[in-house]
């Protein structure tokens, strides 16, 4: 039955993993505006489909776009 | 209407709301591409957004847009063209990119969101926006060679989103901080509960390892190992606090919860070392779990309201000074005496001063609470917090800035210290007594025991201090002040901390202010009754342009408001009357405005006139009445029945800043015995509260502007009342919107019902503690027992105050 000791410490070493876890999304705020990203999901990737390619703005906005969602990543 | 591209007024419009912020649209309003817009302003947001092809705006929410009630001015951000405050603001700053962290107090929906995070399409020097919408702010990366701060901000304000920009907001730093560390307690004491059950369930099913005899220590040495946390870091809080209450000789709730954790942890350690038992560590566990949920269930706050603000949130962060013909941006702070300062139209005087102009409209209503302009002219003394309405003037400045009149009031010592920590709160009464007589059960169970047996005794002992962990007692308070809370909240009533709820349970006297208070806002003090005809109204504007009466310059605001302004027509024989009106011609036309007398129509009668000080203004068109403005400030609609409402339970107080040419109205509404003070300054309303205070009574002050902020600071519980909570309000204990005001009553008699709950709730916590001691002082208190009885009770008194305090809601309709 020495094998259950094995299996303990092992499971409490996952849920203390999961548990850093959740301390480094506190801290890095993930916790202060819970209410933002649930609506930021659904916004339409407008810039993907180009509604007016004639904007000579438009290119540079999506490439604007992009650079922006690394950074934020 | 089917017209496209073309602008149209319209009349008779009942129910359409305003295509941009959903606002009823009034009797007349603009129609542009087969939408409703109720001004100027909604329009013109709406235009800008069409230009940029941002119109996706409209599709997230109905309605998404915040109406733009002050007209706007490209130079109101003057001042961050200061390298100095602008490096203040800044979150960080290269030569590539600039960060900057802007508090926009209108964000309220998803498409606020949208908007503000695409604002790159605007301008390609915009990199990257990101909204935090709990705090409303915006983060905002930008290339500084492309676009300036204050171009930013004046971006912002021309779609409605006006950044509000002050240098001291270390606050709410240590706020957010306090957040996180919460959570992080909450987290680690979860993370041990669950494990510390589990490894506790042999134990709960009576296991017997009689094969693998080292695996129960081994159980119980990890249990001790996983306690440590919880009782070491997620509980210390209660701990520490428990130690600073009886260093000050001041019982606490903490107190008797410490007692419990350490008798908890002490005796738990002791049987699993000494191989007696399995301990209670698991109740330990779950007792500080959740105490930490109770904690974060009391803490919501509402991290977009600020209640702190003073002064400094009021007046501009820097002034045009002048120096030797040529003006510099200057931060207020710095003005010296003698300094030459450019006040512009619409902005604050930041400092006391005599005038270098010829003459000034100053409003002074947040000073005085007095809603008209007062003309002043060249040598006079203009004073801080007085708004120029008119052209701009030249100041010479007479104090500093934190020396002037109004700002000498935050120097008054009530600001100085915090308020007064209420011993008299019911937790802290009730825990007293609570702490003594649990101790003196558990020594009279000890001493019992000790005849017989001083191991009995001593497990008497530490039973009583376990079973009697007021764990459920110190729950009732969050629950039920933290829904309290959240059900006021839903009804624009703001609270900072629970603790406001008890104080304005122990209230004896309301002192109202006046002006914004019982009043609607200044803002809306123009209406008129008449045909909405464009025309018309452009003409009105252009003779009300050319007189310098305060009446004159009201309408002429306002006509300017909704987006109608004539001052370019051409007038003939323009003459002003004083004490009467002003007549002129245009295009052949014969205008009078003015009084009733001086108009002289015939056949039409003043209606309305009930004696509430209503002032009214004709409009006579070549001998034929067209209308009419009524300008003075409207009463709260239902305000009779509010001051009915409260004088059964409450004296009352009324503080006006104005003049007393309304006295006899308020008089028939307020109570026989009431105190109705007008031509109050600042420091008299501050020290009316003071005196109320010294014959003991717990005063509630009800007031808006920063003329109020100094009987807001000293009262018992201040309520700011502010236009839309959003919008700016002194520091106070509670904010409330204006639209509400006259629920008042309703609010108060809902927090004492929640007092009424709050003692049924203890009554319930009380009943578990007697089925617990029955055992504990018996000395046949199980590991087991304790770990069913500890969160039963904790869930009753969570379900019990949740549901009775919304059903109450429910019952009085909140």
């Amino acid at each position: 039955m020495s094998v259950l000791i094995i299996l303990i410490v092992a499971s409490i070493l996952v849920a203390l993993l999961f548990l850093i876890g959740f301390i480094w999304a506190v801290k890095s705020g993930q916790y202060d505006d819970t209410y933002s990203p649930s609506v930021r999901m659904l916004f339409e990737d407008k810039e993907k489909e180009d509604r007016h390619p004639q904007k000579k703005e438009a290119a540079k906005n999506k490439s604007d776009e992009k650079s922006g969602e690394t950074t934020s990543l | 209407m089917g017209r496209e591209n073309e602008e149209m007024l319209v009349k008779n419009s009942e129910g359409i709301k305003c295509y941009h912020c959903g606002e009823a649209c009034k009797q007349d309003h603009l129609v542009f591409e087969e939408k409703d817009f109720c001004c100027q302003g909604c329009k013109t947001v709406y235009e800008i957004l069409k230009d940029n092809d941002l119109c996706e705006y409209y599709t997230y929410e109905n309605h998404p847009g915040s109406a733009l009630k002050d007209i706007f001015q490209t130079d109101k951000f003057l001042f961050l063209d200061n390298e100095e405050i602008i490096h203040k603001l800044l979150d960080f700053s290269g030569p590539e990119i600039n960060k900057i962290t802007l508090f926009i107090p209108k964000i309220h929906c998803s498409s606020c969101i949208w908007l503000l995070e695409n604002l790159r399409r605007f301008n390609p020097h915009l990199k990257n926006s990101r909204v935090n919408f709990t705090k409303k702010t915006v983060s905002i990366d930008y290339s500084p060679s492309g676009i300036s701060l204050r171009e930013i901000a004046n971006m912002l304000t021309s779609i409605g989103y006006e950044p509000y920009i002050s240098l001291d907001d270390e606050k709410k730093q240590s706020q957010k901080d306090h957040n996180r560390d919460l959570y992080i307690k909450i987290g680690v004491a979860g993370f041990c509960f669950g494990n510390i059950m589990l490894l506790s369930f042999p134990d709960y099913l009576g296991v017997d390892f009689i094969q693998d005899r080292h695996l129960k220590p081994f159980f119980s040495i990890l249990n001790i190992l996983l306690s440590l946390p919880i009782v070491f870091y997620s509980g210390s809080g209660f701990l520490i606090s428990a130690y600073q209450g009886i260093k000050q000789r001041y019982v606490n709730i903490d107190v008797p919860l410490a007692l419990g954790i350490i008798a908890l942890f002490g005796r738990s350690v002791y049987e699993i070392m000494l191989q007696i038992g399995p301990g209670y560590l698991d109740s330990l566990a779950g007792l500080i779990f959740f105490l930490l949920t109770g904690k974060w269930f009391q803490s919501k706050t509402y991290e977009g309201l600020s209640f702190e603000r003073d002064y400094k949130s009021y007046f501009p962060l820097a002034s045009l000074k002048e120096k030797g013909g040529i003006t510099e941006i200057m931060p207020v702070a710095e003005l010296k005496k003698d300094d030459i300062i450019i006040v512009r139209n619409q902005e604050i005087v930041p400092c006391d001063g005599m005038l270098l102009s010829e003459n000034a409209n100053m409003d002074y209503s947040f000073v005085t609470g007095e809603s008209r302009l007062v003309d002043i002219l060249l040598g006079g003394r203009v004073y801080a917090g007085g708004k120029q309405k008119g052209a701009n003037i030249r100041v010479k400045v007479i104090k500093e800035v934190s020396q002037s009149y109004l700002t000498q009031l935050w120097n008054h010592e009530s600001f100085k210290k915090e308020k007064r920590l209420l011993s008299q709160a019911i937790i802290n009464r009730v825990s007293k007594y609570f702490t003594i007589i649990i101790l003196l059960i558990a020594f009279s169970a000890f001493f019992y025991w000790l005849q017989q047996d001083i191991r009995i005794a001593m497990n008497a002992f530490t039973a009583v201090l376990i079973i009697a962990c007021p764990c459920a007692l110190a729950m009732s308070v969050p629950y039920t002040y933290g829904n309290v809370t959240r059900v006021l909240g839903r009804n624009k009533l703001y609270l900072k901390n629970v603790e406001a709820i008890e104080r304005l349970n122990n209230t004896h006297h309301i002192v109202f202010d006046k002006t914004g208070t019982l009043t609607e806002s200044g803002h809306s003090g123009v209406k008129f009754d008449g045909p909405m005809e464009q025309d018309l109204l452009q003409m009105i504007s252009g003779l009300t342009f050319n007189s310098t009466h305060p009446l004159s310059r009201r309408i002429y605001n306002h006509l300017f408001e909704i987006g109608i302004d004539g001052k370019n027509l051409v007038i003939d024989g323009f003459r002003e009357i004083p004490g009467k009106g002003i007549l002129g011609k245009i295009n052949g036309k014969t205008f009078k405005i003015g009084s009733l007398e001086f108009i002289k129509s015939d056949g039409y009668l003043a209606t309305n006139e009930n004696g509430t000080g209503k002032a009214k203004i004709f409009v006579d068109v070549d001998g034929k009445l067209m209308g009419s403005f009524q300008t003075a400030d409207k009463y709260r609609e239902g305000l009779e029945e509010t001051i009915m409402g409260l004088k059964s339970n409450y004296d009352i107080s009324l503080l006006s800043g104005d003049n007393d040419q309304e006295r006899e109205y308020l008089m028939s509404i307020f109570p026989h015995d009431s105190q109705l003070l007008f031509n109050q300054k600042p420091e008299d309303k501050l020290n009316f509260i003071k005196v109320l205070q010294s014959q003991g009574k717990k005063v509630l002050m009800v007031g808006d502007g920063l003329n109020d902020a100094g009987a807001l600071q000293q009262s018992d519980i201040g309520i700011a009342v502010a236009e839309d909570a959003s919008s700016f309000s002194p520091a106070s204990d509670a904010i409330l919107s204006a639209g509400e005001v006259t629920r008042l009553p309703l609010y108060l008699r809902f927090t004492r019902s929640a007092k009424t709950i709050l003692i049924l709730s203890f009554t319930i916590s009380f009943l578990y503690n007697v089925i617990g001691l029955t055992f504990a002082v018996s000395g046949t208190l199980t590991p087991v027992f304790a770990a069913i009885l500890m969160p039963i009770s904790s869930i009753t008194i969570v379900a019990f105050t949740t549901l009775s305090v919304n059903l109450r809601a429910k019952q009085m309709k909140l």
